[in-house]
């Protein structure tokens, strides 16, 4: 037994530290939570307004038109008709809602930094441990920050996925920029471009395939997240997965389960056939 | 009266340590830093100039500095110490800004490896300059199309670099140089990549080329034949040192000294064959095509 006077906790520090952010910078989160929250909310209804046969002809026609394999396309488009069979659809959009909302910050957030990493070798020599820790740390654990300081809610649930989701793309961006062949950046020095028009016209470019990698291991692990979200009150799949645990219902948890993978196997193969038309024609 | 269009004078680049704590003045030290690779000395102490409208030729082996001593020239690589002047800029004290325009107006260069964009057009790589310098769109595309046309790719506009030949890619490098219509170019080993056929026939077309605009040519080679065919002047290079300087005639005349008499022997035949084919060559006409 560890000796029970040696307790020594920090609990109450960290409740105070968080209230004392919270009151302090309350204009701030309270801003940050409102343009989360009516962002997702916009996404959500739109995505609530489309029928749900447009969703299986348009993941049918993408799917055909950037990898042209017909029996792909067909699978793919069916496979969602299990979602909807399953009386899941509406958790199903819910659960996107949330995923495309935190892709979009993720994006947003992401590029940028991956391009300043690229560009700056301190900046990454400081990123790299930043991303490394990020990504062994597990997923529960970025419930708890966001929790502190935004309660229970989808904004929280929205935001431990950006956070939890966006190594990858930053990653990805860097190492796509980096990768760019140095005799083609030389050429383009060479012609006068400065430094701004060889990031716009050649290493952006050039590293599209690589920075559409990441965004799509971004979006596979905001879905991943998603899930796990829904014990901060995400909603969505999740939610029904966190019930059937709960109410030991193997049944219904399997049939959100198998849900939340159909979504997985659309989404992966839609970005991933839409990464490959940016990739630079070869022979 | 000829102007000179490059004019180098004692220039150094040495890989390896900072710019300031290359130790220049004390040989010994250098050396001992050589010794240990601690430090990589490309280009040591070479100073030459070139006249307007001059072929002048470098040649040397694998390893002998040719590409640092090009790359210095349009400060790719930043030059360690000595002055380089260039259509009467000193291009060694341009600031950023004026290194980009430089580099816009003033002097082109072609690869080995063409450096061509994968992702662009051939149009939109032989416009790729001037895209940079904010030329109107149908002013640019008129123009790489006129360049098209006289390096013999015209209809090859729509496809990518990836779809040519090696030959109609370093054409397509060439059309890119001279877009700007720069006065000097500086090509770096630009028909090593390519098989002998194809190489001779570009080699005619750049004599052409030049009778036609008389630009200045800084051309880097490795092959001894080519820079006797091409080169008003020629420099022999060796481990970074200029080791003779002369018309081909000169070298192969009066080589100065067994490295260059290594290069040149057995070549002086060759050398009067080249010169009866180069009569030839005036009636010929310029561009052929090459679709391999
Ligand atoms: N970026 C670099 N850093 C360190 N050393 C370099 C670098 N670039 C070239 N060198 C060295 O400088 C020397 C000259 O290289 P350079 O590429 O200029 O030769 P070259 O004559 O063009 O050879 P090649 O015919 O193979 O192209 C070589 O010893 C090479 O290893
Ligand atoms: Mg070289």
């Amino acid at each position: 037994m560890f000796p029970e006077t040696w307790e020594f906790h920090i609990a109450g520090w960290i409740n105070d530290f968080t209230n004392w952010l919270l009151t302090t910078f309350t204009a701030f989160f309270d801003g940050l939570s409102g343009i989360i929250l009516s962002l997702l909310l916009n996404i959500h209804s739109g995505l609530e307004a489309i029928p749900w046969w447009v969703y299986i002809l348009a993941i049918a026609l993408t799917s055909y038109f950037t990898t042209k394999k017909i029996g792909l396309s067909v699978v793919l488009s069916l496979l969602p008709i299990a979602v909807g069979l399953f009386g899941l659809w509406d958790l199903a959009i819910e659960t996107i809602a949330i995923v495309l909302t935190a892709v979009v910050i993720a994006i947003l957030v992401g590029i940028p930094n991956g391009v300043l990493m690229a560009e700056f070798n301190r900046i990454e020599g400081l990123g790299r441990p930043i991303l490394d820790a990020m990504q062994t740390m597990p997923s529960f654990v970025y419930l708890i920050p966001t929790m502190m300081l935004f309660g229970l809610g989808k904004v929280p649930a929205v935001l431990a996925t950006v956070v939890y989701a966006v190594p990858p793309v930053i990653r990805l961006t860097n190492l796509g920029l980096r990768q760019v062949s140095q005799e083609v950046q030389e050429a383009a020095l060479a012609y006068g471009a400065t430094r701004f028009q060889l990031l716009k016209e050649v290493r952006i470019p050039l590293a599209m395939p690589s920075i559409l990698a990441g965004v799509n291991q971004t979006t596979m692990m905001a879905l991943a997240m998603v899930v796990i979200a829904s014990m901060i009150g995400g909603g969505g799949l999740g939610y029904e997965v966190l019930v059937s645990i709960n109410r030991i219902d193997v049944g219904r948890g399997f049939e959100a389960g198998i849900s939340v993978v159909i979504l997985a196997i659309v989404i992966d193969r839609l970005t991933q056939g839409f990464a490959k038309r940016f990739e630079p024609p070869s022979n | 009266m000829t102007q000179q269009a490059i004019e180098v004078k004692g220039l150094w680049k040495v890989y390896g340590p900072k710019k300031e704590n290359v130790p220049l003045d004390q040989p010994d030290k250098l050396s001992k830093m050589e010794e240990s690779r601690e430090a990589v000395v490309a280009v040591r102490d070479v100073s030459f100039s070139v006249n307007a409208g001059e072929v002048f030729v470098v040649m040397g082996l694998s390893g002998s500095g040719k590409s640092t001593l090009i790359r210095c020239l349009m400060r790719l690589v930043e030059p360690t110490a000595g002055t380089i002047k260039m259509n009467g800029e000193e291009v060694t004290s341009l600031n950023n800004q004026e290194l980009t325009q430089f580099r816009r107006n003033s002097a082109a260069m072609v690869f080995q490896h063409y450096g061509l964009l994968p992702h662009r057009t051939v149009l939109e790589n032989v416009s790729f300059g001037l895209n940079l310098k904010k030329v109107p769109r149908k002013e640019r595309e008129e123009r790489a199309i006129e360049l098209l046309n006289t390096v013999g790719l015209d209809g090859w506009e729509a496809y990518y670099p990836a779809n040519l030949s090696g030959g109609m890619q370093q054409r397509v490098g060439i059309a890119r140089a001279l877009a700007s219509d720069p006065p000097i170019l500086l090509m770096d080993e630009p028909f090593s990549g390519l098989d002998p056929l194809i190489r001779r026939e570009m080699q005619e077309e750049m004599v052409a080329l030049h009778e036609k605009t008389h630009k200045t040519i800084f051309f880097v080679t490795h092959d001894l034949d080519e820079g006797i065919r091409l080169g008003d002047r020629m420099a022999v290079m060796r481990d970074g040192l200029f080791v003779q300087v002369g018309t081909p005639e000169e070298i192969l005349e009066n080589p100065a000294d067994d490295y260059v008499a290594r290069f040149v022997e057995d070549k002086k035949e060759l050398f009067q064959e080249a010169k009866k084919e180069h009569g030839d060559d005036e009636n010929r006409e310029g561009m052929t095509e090459d679709v391999s």
